[in-house]
């Protein structure tokens, strides 16, 4: 069993909603951001979306922007960032981590080529933004084969005809975009969130994780209820941003501070409860 | 998948693709949006209402067709083929972009949308848009980078007074690759009424084919003057390559025709061997941006870098998939020309035929400043003169050192 199925199977055991907290490998610098990752599980999150920072990420707001732009002037690149992944899946064998990112990083590096180096530095699952279902078994097949699975989207423009074709060929889990937007700039609407729930479950078993404005604890425990999975990325990475100027130790503090209380949230919404 | 067999002329296939390039690589979001768009545009293509509209459109408001100009003294100048210039600079809004402008916002219209967007560089993509979104009574934001506002004032201005909104892009190099990601984001989040009109023959499929076919006309036309001048096909074609919209309108009706050469000249800004430039196909290497796939200038790492050119049009580090297609099957050779080039052509074109052209078709002149001298002096070469340079004479007074 995969490391992600093992985790959604523990999590539907235990009745609660996975906390998924977003950052961005390299961000504000690849130490900086590698102190916070091994913290992280610690602090309650139960998966984690790493993101692979690149130049001109179209489907971004501007706080995981200007993470990425950090990221990168810190000099990340691909490879400094699975070295990452290596590093903290020595000490940890059971949190997923799932890379984030857009497709041009995984074209440079050769899909093929891609799919094997990331599975070598244990990573689990793959979210490419820009890489909708018509363009992506280049890489799924062989991230299949690495036992990588590329995790689809389903959004508020999904109708109910390409919902079946998404899910037909998805594994791992299914990534519920929120609202039609970028990321972090507008409230997750959560009527809407029910009745997508309720779609995605009529075709499909495979978890399914909620992002995109989503900052509070309250907004948390709100898709708790309705998700299996609730993923917080601009307001955490924002935490980055603004505490910069007060040094390294309390970016850090902040950003495991603010993944406490949004997983505290998370996983204390349903009492034990499975959503209907 | 082609239908006319032999053909360079019947791509892309079904999923956009022109052999490896193109392609629909945009957010899950936008992917029912793009579906319904090709939808809407393979549905127009077929109505001869939609074509009759639109060829109404381009006589009427356009001022179409444009004349096909014999450049007797730069042809002189020049001592070798004869050189004719088809002059979309005499377009409505001085430049081609109109034409792509007036078909994408007939479609918006049929597929009811209220809101229009679109990137620009130069700005005359934007005053274009800017143009049609007024002459429809349709509410019109522009992205543009805050380079090029600073560099494009006179086409800023134009953009407000005809009704749009233009909004500064301060976001990576603050030019064009910037204001469209920036206008992909509006789209996104704005998806139920808005269309998003990309001025060049890049973006998610079907962009690239529908710019492409919407500027055809300029080279159905040159075909057909030339044809009627000259009686016979030219030896060279030429157009400037930015995104390449110009350039696919020009080549596409000569792309079966082999005895027509064909060349696309792209920004070699400071020179192809310095870091400072835009020549994408010359210097770049295939990768995916802004929903296709094509040649980049990036980094090993998939990272994109800043392009640059004098002339805000040529200034993207991407170019439409079309071409990346057309450069590796060799039927369209690509060459750059640098700054200096671009700035030497544009002074020559304006004191020997009192022409000034934009920034961007002179690039073009410049390449065949070079070339004409290995031609026969019975050659003929079509260049397409894509815009006029009213709004680079601030640019172009700041190279040469005078203040206006």
């Amino acid at each position: 069993m995969s490391r992600l199925s093992a985790k959604f199977a523990a999590l539907k055991k235990e009745g609660r909603a996975a906390f998924v907290p977003f950052i961005t490998a390299g961000d504000p610098d690849m130490e900086t951001s590698f102190a916070i990752l091994e913290k992280l599980p610690s602090c309650g999150a139960d998966i984690i979306e790493l993101g692979m920072p690149f130049t001109d990420p179209m489907a971004d707001g501007p706080a995981v922007q200007a993470s990425s732009v950090r990221a990168l002037k810190s000099g990340a690149t691909l490879a400094k960032v699975l070295k990452m992944v290596e590093k903290f899946r020595k000490a940890d064998k059971t949190t997923p981590i799932v890379l984030m990112g857009y497709y041009n990083t995984v074209h440079a590096h050769g899909t093929a080529r891609f799919a094997k180096d990331v599975a070598a530095a244990g990573v689990d699952g793959l979210i490419v933004v820009d890489l909708p279902i018509e363009e992506d078994e280049v890489l799924r097949v062989p991230a299949h084969a690495q036992g990588v699975d590329l995790i689809r989207f389903v959004t508020p423009t999904t109708d109910d005809a390409r919902l079946k074709r998404i899910v037909a060929d998805a594994s791992g889990y299914l990534y519920y975009v929120s609202v039609a937007g970028v990321t972090g700039t507008k409230s997750v609407p959560e009527d809407e969130v029910r009745a997508a729930m309720a779609r995605v479950r009529a075709v499909t078993d495979l978890p399914c994780t909620v992002g995109f404005g989503i900052r509070t604890q309250e907004q948390a425990a709100a898709i708790a209820l309705l998700a299996d999975g609730v993923v917080v990325g601009s307001a955490i990475v924002g935490q980055v941003a603004a505490n910069l100027n007060a040094g390294k130790d309390k970016v850090i503090a902040e950003v495991l501070d603010l993944t406490r209380a949004l997983a505290g949230s998370t996983h204390a919404a349903r009492h034990g409860k499975v959503p209907a | 998948m082609n239908q006319i067999p032999n053909s360079l002329r019947a791509g892309p296939d079904a999923n956009g693709h022109f052999g490896a390039y193109g392609g629909r690589f945009v957010a899950e979001t936008l992917m029912p949006l793009v579906l319904s768009l090709e939808q809407a545009y393979e549905a127009a293509k077929k109505d001869p209402a939609f074509h009759e509209e639109l060829s109404g459109l381009l006589t009427h408001y356009v001022g179409r067709e444009s004349p096909l100009y014999f450049a007797e003294r730069l042809t002189a100048h020049l001592g070798g083929p004869k050189i004719y210039l088809k002059r979309e600079d005499l377009n409505h809004t001085g430049a081609h972009k109109i034409n792509n402008c007036l078909g994408q916002i007939l479609l918006a219209r049929r597929m009811g949308k209220t809101r229009i967007i679109a990137e620009t560089g130069a700005g005359q993509h934007g005053v274009a848009t800017a143009t049609v979104a007024a002459r429809f009574g349709l509410p019109c934001t522009i992205y543009m980078g805050e380079v090029d506002i600073e560099r494009q004032k006179p086409n800023v201005f134009r953009m407000r007074l005809l009704g749009a909104e233009v909004r500064s892009v301060s976001s990576g190099s603050r030019t064009l690759k910037d204001a469209t990601n920036e206008a992909l984001r509006d789209w996104v989040a704005n998806v139920h009424d808005t269309f998003y009109i990309i001025g060049s023959v890049v973006g998610p499929h079907p962009y690239p084919a529908m710019v492409r076919d919407f500027q055809t006309v300029i080279g159905n036309e040159t075909r057909a003057q030339m044809l009627d001048r000259e009686k016979r096909l030219p030896d060279l074609v030429v157009a400037c390559v930015g995104g390449g919209s110009n350039a696919a309108g020009m080549f596409h009706p000569f792309l079966d025709d082999t005895g027509v050469e064909i060349h696309g000249v792209e920004a070699a800004g400071d020179g192809v061997d310095t870091p400072r430039h835009a020549a994408t196909l010359s210097k770049g290497s295939p990768g995916v941006l802004h929903g296709a796939r094509s040649y980049l200038l990036q980094d090993g790492d998939g990272q994109i870098l800043e392009a640059h050119s004098i002339s805000a049009g040529l200034d993207y580090p991407g170019i439409g998939p079309e071409h990346s297609w057309l450069k590796d099957m060799g039927r369209v050779k690509y060459y750059s020309v640098t700054d200096q080039e671009a700035l030497d052509g544009f002074m020559l074109l304006s004191k020997l035929e009192g022409i000034i052209p934009a920034l961007e078709p002179a690039h073009a002149i410049a390449h065949v400043c070079k070339v004409a001298g290995q031609m026969k002096k019975d050659d003929i070469i079509a260049i397409c003169l894509s815009g006029r340079g009213d709004k680079d004479i601030f640019s172009v007074a700041e190279k040469l050192g005078e203040k206006l």
